[in-house]
């Protein structure tokens, strides 16, 4: 034996532990995952059909087959929507702020401090704010639109982070070379900055919207909910999947049972869906070599 | 097109520290003027404050007077964005931008400042023109639509160069701009450099001191007394007597090679 080769073995021995230790929780990791995927694939399917999607559960009793989730998917695509629509810009603005200008200052500190604050924020948290302050306190009535506000406010922090990471990971070298042409700062941060760091926004943009895509508890005390499509998002109740998932079940009836498992089913493709657009836009926009 | 620059009584400063103390030079026009000195001695910092890039960093101001024809662009009506865009930058890293073509590239100054009237249809000849400058069209007139990232450090460097003199400015710093290159790739930015010399004011800061004797005009040394201490300049001249005959004992040490 010499130092050349003593500990080889003990080494080998130590990396096939660890390695299988490693392998081993990353299985372990994917059996629940995997399994709620199959679980609401096998339940869900039952009830999928072209009604479904096509017709709302206005005067369909409990106890009946039938009906669909039209109502709750408009409901979710317009709340998710308008929340998204306010979110983005202003989170984005936000992280510009954060990281373009008031890189050393209090007020960013501040702003940076309440943002890691609202990450932490439980969803329902976020509604019965909305609830208290637009409803009660301005005497709006519920609807999509307050749904969407609530929405927002859970939105807003994670857009701000994943839009201030990006930014931050735009080199210094670039915004140098744009001020050295004699580019104003503005338009530096609007032609150069932000079509660098576009791809990784976008990502955390869709992750955003894939999070609240599912919210519940923020609804149930915003818009509450309706058996009927409503698509205007500005007045009384609009479904939405995840309410409706959870109508479903309460009436505990068979029939209804098979339309929360579809339901499940179509709210986990509709933020598949948007995670795929999201990896796809992201791989369009990701800046290039080749 | 090109002018001089004259600088008096220059002090730059990040934050509470001073880094360079009380340069007074003149920067001649149609002549390559090279910065040298050890790591530490402000001729970068010096370099940037002469297109106001040294004010970008948080922290860093100056105080003194960079007379650019005779107008002082430190005068406080001056705006930094016209200062750029009359004094171009190549840095020390080529730094093209990722998300553009190379002929985006080579425009990019143009179709992002709008204060320059440049139409559209004029931009292809922009694009030869500037790459031909940099002697970069040859090896890339095929490939024009491609992304400027895709390129080798050292033609990355010249389309850095052709995009800095594409919105034609009157003078041209140079940041140590084959630093990070091979020795092909340096000689190609170095006859460059010569060409470039007989329309722009070109100032170079440079830690090979063969590439200042080979390329400069004017040679300008700078040195600090110690760490934490100021740069200052020790000596400014023609290239050929600041390496033959310079006035300064630190001048003649580092210049051939004794320390440094």
């Amino acid at each position: 034996m010499n130092d050349l080769t003593s500990g080889l073995k003990r080494r080998r021995a130590t990396d096939k532990v660890a390695t299988g230790v490693v392998y081993l929780t990353a299985l372990i990791a994917i059996i629940p995952l995997v399994s709620i995927l199959i679980v609401v694939f096998s339940r869900g399917i039952a009830a999928i059909n072209a009604e479904f999607f096509t017709s709302t559960m206005r005067n369909i009793s409990p106890r009946r087959e039938g009906g669909g989730i039209f109502h709750a998917f408009i409901g979710t695509l317009e709340q998710v929507g308008v929340a998204t629509l306010i979110a983005v810009p202003v989170g984005i603005m936000v992280a510009i702020f954060l990281v373009e200008y008031g890189s050393r200052g209090k007020l960013a500190a501040a702003v940076s401090f309440f943002v890691d604050v609202m990450t932490g924020v439980p969803s329902i948290v976020a509604g019965l704010f909305i609830y208290t302050c637009f409803i009660l306190t301005f005497g709006f009535d519920r609807s999509g639109f307050a749904a969407a506000l609530s929405l927002t406010i859970l939105m807003l922090p994670v857009v701000v982070r994943t839009a201030e990471e990006m930014l931050k990971l735009v080199p210094m070298d670039l915004r140098e070379a744009s001020y050295a042409l004699g580019v104003p700062k503005w338009v530096t941060i609007i032609k150069i900055v932000i079509p660098t760091a576009l791809s990784g926004i976008i990502t955390g943009v869709m992750l955003a919207v894939a999070r609240v895509a599912g919210e519940t508890a923020p609804l149930l005390l915003t818009t509450f909910m309706t058996q009927s499509l409503n698509l205007d998002v500005f007045s009384g109740p609009q479904a939405a999947i995840p309410t409706f998932v959870w109508d479903q079940i309460a009436n505990g009836t068979n029939p209804s049972m098979d339309r929360a498992w579809a339901g499940a089913l179509v709210l986990i493709v509709l933020v598949a869906v948007i995670y795929i657009v999201a990896k796809v836009l992201a791989a369009r926009f990701a800046p290039k070599s080749k | 097109m090109a002018k001089r620059i004259d600088i008096s009584d220059l002090d730059a400063y990040y934050g509470n520290f001073l880094a360079v103390e009380d340069v007074n030079l003149a920067i001649e026009p149609r002549q390559v003027t090279a910065f040298i000195g050890p790591s530490g001695c402000g001729k970068s910092t010096l370099l940037r404050t002469l297109n106001r890039m040294h004010e970008v960093i948080p922290g860093a101001y100056v105080d003194g007077k960079v007379a650019f024809d005779g107008e002082d662009i430190y005068a406080e009506d001056v705006d930094p964005v016209n200062v750029r865009r009359l004094i171009g930058m190549v840095f020390q890293r080529p730094n093209p931008f990722p998300t553009m073509s190379i002929a985006g590239n080579v425009v990019a100054g143009l179709k992002l400042d709008r204060g320059r009237k440049v139409k559209k249809s004029e931009f292809d000849d922009i694009v030869e023109r500037s790459l031909r400058g940099a002697n970069l069209w040859d090896e890339v007139k095929d490939r024009l639509d491609r992304p400027g990232a895709g390129l080798s450090g050292g033609q990355q460097q010249r389309l850095c160069i052709a995009r800095a003199i594409a919105v034609q400015p009157q003078v041209l710093l140079m940041d140590e701009p084959c630093s990070a290159l091979d020795p092909i790739s340096t000689l190609a930015i170095e006859d460059l450099v010569r060409e470039l010399r007989e329309d722009y004011t070109i100032v170079i800061v440079t830690h090979n001191m063969q590439q200042a004797a080979r390329i400069s005009d004017t040679t300008a040394f700078f040195n600090l007394a110690a760490v934490g201490e100021p740069g200052k300049l020790i000596e400014a001249g023609p290239t050929q007597q600041m390496f033959s005959n310079p006035a300064n004992k630190a001048t003649e040490d580092y210049v051939t090679g004794r320390f440094g």
